[in-house]
């Protein structure tokens, strides 16, 4: 009779927990069913008045039935709450086409800075230090220390930028090239000298291919031994280095500066067939740069004997070079801050040249 | 400078190619910038023959011809008067371009004759400025062949850059002399004809005029008298050669002295015996005199220049042009022949003063050779007497072309120590005596050499070293590298140099996009920046960018507002470069400037969408100045900025009063309504190099971190304080108050409306707790709150919002 009446419950327990609906009566089923009144719970509280024989048997069936009640009930919950997070996660659906947040939009470093940063790498390896020097500069420091004595033909080719005169000095200046900084650093520093000058520089020119205002990078070597040799070693790791090319034949030509003696002019081989600029190959040359051995005289105008020391100079355009490697047509946008321009050709904050991880991505 | 093979071969044996020439000069150091054959350009024209010449039926001034071209015989209509039967002509067929006028030639009908080509002028060719008819060819020029060899057109041109040192080469035998030296020929020596004078000059030159401090003015004058000469049109092989490097043959005396002027490197010039009154006698020019040059042009003179005059005035402007009064015309009979030298800077002043370009000014401020004053005078007499008759004077000789010998000591050894390049000395030796250096090598490792005459730039060990190795060949000098200082290289960057590029990155990676802009910027937008017109340059590029800018944010909102007309009102842009102050080298400071315009967040489907304001700025200042190692947590913020800023929303980040770091705000209306541009506009200036340095430390270990295992508690307290209290002065307070217990307090709402009196605020503070070796006990919490409360009533009069 017991075991029938266990059985009954069992059959109607576990088809009310099947047919729960919801949590709430899924929780009023098992209160009912295994509450401290619950009709198990009572049926159970039974067992003390039965004999040994009887609670032999019943025993064991009723602790089967709280178990199995127990294990649906529970059953129920997991798939109960499945579903009803099935069913809020259905209600929170979005469209993820939509675009983002407009917080931050990307910004960007000019070109020539991050050409500045490759160039810093590079020559870093080779142990050059960065040296800078002002703007403004006076007459002595930009020419006459440079063996560029007044009416010197080559003060005419510079297009100067002058100040008013003040008084009877020479009247200041913006610097028409970085190599200033070579005269105060030989001033102011004993050799061994090893440094690269990269900086702003200033001519009275404007064309399609000129702007009043430049960048320019200058090198100075200055030690017992170092020669020409060694200028063209340089250079021709720095170019292969800056244009990420093994091969790049290099052409060193004759010329003329007059802080230089000898002077040396550097192309490199170039393509230009095409309407495109391929460094390294085709049969075209490309002046990249201007350089030579530093002149006798400058080194005595800036305190270094020239019996004892000796080294080279070079200088070149730092956004010509820019130019070369990115592909930039016109020298003139570097200055216009178009943000369509700045966006194409601007590199990403996080885009930092190094020797390691490369100079460009 | 620009020769043809035919005239460099005058001076140079040599059976090298175009290509090897060019090669070569560019090689040695004369680069070649441009070499054409006239003749291959022209190919397509052709002799043509014309076998009958009829009058248009239609038109008085035209003829029909017949022309035989070498492979039919087709009809041309030709204006030209000298148009006949039996003549040659050039014939450019249809299809061709013109060179002289750049059109193509069609068949066409004119006035109902068809015409199938073209007879063309000198013009139409590009040859000269010839357009009173058409080319007649001899009669022996092959019909059907190429017309440019028949008229000598198939010379090739050079065209060579020459460097400012070297003057030697602006004639051809200094090129040739070169070429030679490169093992590219033999020079042919020049050796002039000394032509034997017939007569005395009449005119005499004297040179003492000029005061003891301009006897350099003009050293050496010779100067020969010519009479019964004529003066017509100077031989076809002049004129060619002339023509072929860009000059006009004008006659026989004025195209010798441009030849000789090309040839030799020797500015020449020939005056009107009969246009000179009395002597000559060069002097310094007086103040007012004046001068019509050969140009055409009226020259007002000072007594800084040196005019060749006679005893009633100024007739030529020495080493630079002469006067046009006593130039030689078709008529001029009598002539005197001046071959002096110049002083080179006052010669390159005068020039510039003046603003006359002229191929002598072009020598004589580079240094002619001294030495070459009696052969050049020798050589044009004899060009004179051939191409012009006449008979010549004995030479009038003023002053001296003796200029004493420079003398190099020079070590072989410096060409491998210096030049890179180990070199037998002989083959030094070699490469120098072809130059025209002598050598004493007496002393085999200190050689006493000898600078020719025509090198003027050559005076020390380096140019002989340069001499050598250009010459023997810059490509032979092995590359090297640099020996290397350390194993693995240092930094390039000082720590004080690191702060610009890691400013530059922290500002990009907060949405700013970098410009460049020019270093000047208009007058008038400087004075809203605080420019004081101190630094105005005195030649500026153009008006409005006339000083140096005192700040950057001019030139960047004039970017913004140009970015604005393109269609682009949000804009975020900075740049790290100079601003100036004054004139001496630490008169510029490097500023990180930038500004934001319009919408911070922009309009989205999130919402969201604010303008800026300046509290973006002040982020972005923090920003760039964290980047560059400022301790920005102890920065005193005042508000305080100048006058381009909003006066009520702008700050200054110091350390101090003396030490300001930056100034943030919202940009003065004023300012960016003279800029047009369309606000709201905010904007920040950092002074990267006042950063303070990181101090120098012995290594580079962090101090230990402490990682406390108690959690910390919040507590949040509203204040009610006056309107003009500051929110720093509460926060300063409320973390002083326990400075073991509290941790950091932050503002989280602001609020003046209804329940806060009008003149006041409300301002919420967080404040953290880290307990240290226990939990707080709530007790422990309360008595932290409130001398919390405590502090920030006595620092500010605060109130707790009850």
């Amino acid at each position: 009779m017991q075991s029938e009446k266990i059985e009954a419950l069992s059959q109607e327990l576990l088809s009310a927990v099947a047919a729960a609906g919801d949590l709430a009566a899924l929780e009023e089923l098992r209160v009912r069913a295994l509450g401290r009144k619950g009709q198990v719970t009572e049926l159970m509280k039974g067992l003390g008045q039965m004999s040994a024989d009887e609670r032999k048997v019943a025993g064991p069936a009723l602790n089967q039935l709280k178990n199995q009640v127990g294990d649906a009930i529970s059953a129920r919950r997991d798939a109960l709450h499945g579903a009803e997070l099935d069913a809020r996660l259905a209600a929170e659906r979005v469209d993820v086409t939509l675009p983002v947040r407009p917080a931050m939009s990307d910004g960007r470093i000019h070109p020539v800075s991050q050409v500045m940063d490759e160039i810093a790498a590079i020559w870093a390896d080779m142990g050059f230090v960065i040296a800078e020097g002002p703007d403004i500069e006076d007459d002595f420091h930009n020419f006459t220390a440079l063996n560029i004595p007044p009416e010197h033909p080559a003060r005419q080719m510079h297009d100067t930028f002058y100040f008013p005169a003040q008084g009877d000095d020479a009247p200041m200046l913006l610097r028409t090239h970085t190599s200033p900084v070579q005269v105060r650093t030989m001033v102011n520093q004993e050799p061994p000298i090893r440094i690269i000058v990269p900086g702003r520089t200033y001519r009275c020119d404007s064309d399609m291919t000129h702007t009043p205002m430049f960048h320019q990078l200058e090198g100075l070597v200055i030690d017992r031994t170092t020669h020409l040799g060694h200028l063209k070693g340089v250079l021709e790791a720095f170019c292969k280095a800056f244009f990420e090319v093994d091969e790049l034949e290099m052409r060193f030509r004759p010329s003329y500066f007059p802080f230089t003696e000898p002077s040396v002019e550097v192309d490199i081989r170039c393509d230009r067939s095409g309407g495109e600029l391929k460094i390294g190959e085709g049969d075209d040359w490309l002046e990249i740069l201007g350089s030579g051995m530093v002149h006798p005289r400058v080194l005595s105008a800036c305190g270094v004997d020239p019996e004892e020391y000796q080294g080279f100079a070079f200088g070149m355009g730092i956004d010509r070079v820019a130019m070369l490697k990115y592909g930039i047509p016109d020298l003139r946008e570097f200055f216009e801050c178009d943000l369509r321009w700045l966006r194409h050709y601007g590199f990403a904050a996080l885009d930092l040249p190094t020797l390691a991880g490369g100079l460009t991505r | 400078m620009k020769f043809t093979l035919s005239w460099l071969e005058e001076h140079l044996i040599t059976d090298a190619t175009v290509d090897q020439i060019a090669e070569t000069l560019t090689r040695i150091g004369l680069e070649v910038e441009e070499v054409w054959n006239p003749g291959e350009t022209m190919k397509q024209f052709v002799v043509g023959h014309v076998v009958e010449a009829k009058q248009h039926p239609n038109a008085d001034r035209l003829r029909v011809c017949m022309v035989d071209n070498g492979t039919e015989t087709v009809q041309v209509v030709c204006g030209a008067p000298n148009a006949r039967t039996g003549m040659k002509g050039v014939f450019a067929a249809s299809g061709t371009t013109i060179p002289g006028t750049g059109m193509e030639l069609r068949a066409t009908k004119i006035r109902g004759e068809s015409s199938n080509g073209m007879l063309c002028s000198e013009r139409e060719m590009g040859l000269s400025d010839e357009h009173d008819g058409i080319i007649e060819l001899p009669e022996d020029a092959p019909i059907g062949q190429s017309f440019a060899p028949v008229m000598g057109l198939d010379d090739p041109v050079f065209d060579v850059a020459i460097t400012p040192n070297r003057q030697d080469c602006l004639g051809v035998y200094g090129i040739a002399r070169d070429l030679a030296a490169a093992g590219l020929g033999e020079l042919r020596a020049f050796r002039p004809d000394i032509v034997r004078g017939a007569f005395d000059s009449p005119i005499k030159v004297s040179l003492d005029l000029f005061p003891d401090d301009a006897k350099d003015a003009c050293p050496c004058f010779v100067g020969r008298h010519f009479r019964g000469v004529k003066n017509g049109p100077s031989p076809v092989w002049m004129q060619r050669r002339l023509r072929a490097i860009g000059l006009r043959p004008i006659s026989a005396l004025v195209d010798i002295t441009n030849y000789v002027t090309y040839d030799l490197g020797r500015p020449l010039h020939v005056f009107d015996a009969a246009h000179v009154t009395g002597d000559i006698r060069p002097r310094l020019a007086r103040k007012g005199e004046k001068l019509q040059a050969l140009n055409g042009k009226a020259y007002e003179l000072d007594e800084t220049m040196t005019v060749i005059a006679d005893e009633a005035k100024a007739e030529g402007l020495g080493g630079v042009m002469g006067g046009e009064e006593s130039g030689c015309t078709e008529t001029t009979t009598d002539v005197f022949l001046e071959v002096a030298l110049f002083d080179p800077l006052r010669t390159a002043a005068t020039g510039r003063k003046l603003q006359i370009d002229s191929d002598a000014r072009y020598r004589f401020e580079r240094g002619v050779d001294p030495a070459m004053v009696l052969p050049g005078a020798e050589h044009a007499t004899r060009l004179i007497l051939d191409l012009c008759g006449g008979e010549a004077s004995e030479l009038v000789i003023a002053g001296s072309p003796e200029v004493p010998a420079k003398e190099v000591v020079f070590r072989p050894e410096r060409t491998a120590t210096l030049g890179g390049l180990e070199l037998d000395a002989d083959r030094q030796a070699e490469i120098l005596e072809t130059l025209g250096f002598g050598l004493d090598r007496g002393d085999p490792d200190r050689w006493r050499v000898t600078v020719p005459s025509w090198r003027t730039d050559v005076d020390g060990e380096a140019d002989i070293v340069e001499e050598v190795t250009r010459i023997h060949g810059l490509d032979e000098v092995p590359s090297v590298p640099l020996p290397r200082e350390h194993v693995i290289s240092h930094p390039s960057l000082t720590v004080g140099q690191r702060r610009v590029p890691r400013a530059k990155r922290a500002l990009a990676s907060r949405s700013l996009v970098e410009c460049v802009t020019w270093s000047f910027t208009s007058s008038s937008l400087a004075a809203l920046f605080g420019g004081d017109r101190s630094l105005l340059l005195a030649n500026p590029i153009s008006a409005d960018l006339d000083e140096m800018r005192p700040s950057i944010l001019p030139n960047l909102l004039a970017a913004a507002q140009r970015n604005q007309a393109r269609g682009f009102p949000d804009l975020a842009l900075f740049e790290v470069g100079p601003a100036y102050r004054d004139m001496t080298p630490d008169g510029q400071d490097i500023v990180a400037g930038g500004i934001r315009v319009g919408q911070m967040v922009g309009r989205a489907w999130t919402g969201g969408a604010r303008a800026v304001d300046v509290f973006d700025a002040k982020a972005d200042a923090l920003a760039a100045l964290a980047a560059a190692g400022a301790p920005v947590d102890s920065l005193q913020v005042v508000a305080e900025a100048p006058a381009w800023y909003h006066p009520g929303q702008s700050g200054t980040l110091r350390l101090g009063p003396q030490n300001v770091l930056a100034w943030f705000g919202t940009l003065h209306p004023r300012v960016v309504e003279a800029l047009d541009v369309k606000g709201p506009a905010v904007g920040f200036e950092v002074f990267v190099e006042k950063t303070p340095l990181p101090k120098a430390k012995p290594g580079r270990a962090k101090t230990r971190v402490e990682l406390l295992p108690l959690q910390a508690v919040e507590r949040d307290f509203a204040f009610v304080v006056p309107k003009d209290v500051a929110a720093d002065a509460i926060l300063r307070a409320a973390r002083s108050a326990d400075k073991k217990l509290i941790d950091g307090a932050e503002v989280f709402d602001v609020y003046t409306g209804t329940g806060v009196p009008d003149d006041a605020k409300s301002v919420a503070i967080a404040v953290r707790l880290q307990p240290r070796d226990r939990t707080l006990t709530d007790a422990e919490i309360d008595a932290v709150a409130a001398k919390v409360v405590a502090a920030v009533t006595k620092a500010t009069g605060a109130s707790l919002r009850g």
